[in-house]
């Protein structure tokens, strides 16, 4: 493939740009997730262009293991989603304002 | 050819992200993530890795944003709670605040004497990653499998329902 490495860098630091707006923008609690989801995802696009371009698997299993642990981020998260919805009947983020009850 | 594919894919996950996370509606941001999340298998099978490209859909479009939609509409959130969508004048300071960080990342990747250089042809099959995973990353394998256990004994501790042992029903049931 005749792409720069750059380009690839460039695309996942737009990407890494988009998620990173959605947490700081958006109010509501999945949407802030969603963000992070965002944000592991132009990381994994990193390691796997730099992967391709130093020709080593080492960048893939990476990718392999962060998937795993965005599974495990993603199950606890949706939990406390849960959680927080049981307790005060919104998911604003702004709701959540005081330590303790 | 996978050249323009890869420019076009990028294109296609870029707008599907920007429409994601600037819909009203979280399940229309679902569906909008999960389109960013095929361009970018596709993405991931155009530089090398085949078997990452398949768990990516599988893992991320099949399970983890299903996981996303199935919890969004268990708790109902789908038609009406979006109760005042963030307006230009939230998104204007973080937009321009997410430009500059872009221009610089942008200004930092041209001074790399590696960013010019082609990525060049490159395909890893399965087996040797599968090598690689099993052989020198075995112990992370295991470390990763443990946070699996742990998230989700976690998840569990934290579903429980309220009223069992919750933080308001447990101090009353202490003072009777």
């Amino acid at each position: 493939m005749t792409v720069p490495f750059g380009h690839a860098l460039i695309l996942a630091s737009m990407l890494f740009a988009l998620g990173l707006t959605c947490v700081l923008a958006r109010r509501q609690i999945i949407m802030i997730l969603i963000g992070v989801e965002i944000m592991l995802n132009a990381a994994s696009l990193v390691f796997v262009a730099a992967s391709a371009y130093w020709r080593q698997a080492d960048g893939q299993v990476f990718v392999i293991l962060l998937m795993a642990i965005t599974a495990a981020e993603v199950a606890v998260a949706l939990a406390m989603v849960v959680y927080l919805w049981r307790r005060k009947r919104t998911l604003v983020a702004d709701a959540f304002n005081e330590m303790g009850r | 050819m996978t050249t323009a594919l890869f420019y076009i894919l990028g294109l296609i996950m870029l707008s599907a992200t920007l429409l994601c996370i600037t819909r009203r509606n979280p399940v229309h941001a679902v569906i909008y993530m999960v389109l960013a999340l095929f361009a970018l298998a596709l993405e991931f099978y155009l530089l090398g890795a085949p078997l990452v490209a398949a768990w990516e859909v599988i893992v991320y479009a099949g399970a983890i944003m299903v996981l996303f939609l199935f919890i969004i509409m268990m708790l109902g959130l789908a038609p009406q709670e979006t109760p005042e969508g963030p307006g230009w004048r939230r998104w204007l300071p973080l937009a321009l605040l997410s430009a500059s960080l872009i221009a610089c990342t942008l200004l930092l990747i041209m001074q790399d004497p590696a960013a010019g250089k082609p990525i060049g042809e490159f395909y890893l099959m399965p087996q040797q990653l599968g090598e690689a995973l099993f052989g020198r990353y075995a112990l992370a394998v295991e470390l990763a499998s443990f946070q699996l256990l742990f998230a989700s004994i976690g998840a569990y501790m934290l579903g429980r329902p309220l009223s069992e042992k919750g933080p308001k029903d447990g101090l009353k049931e202490d003072k009777e």
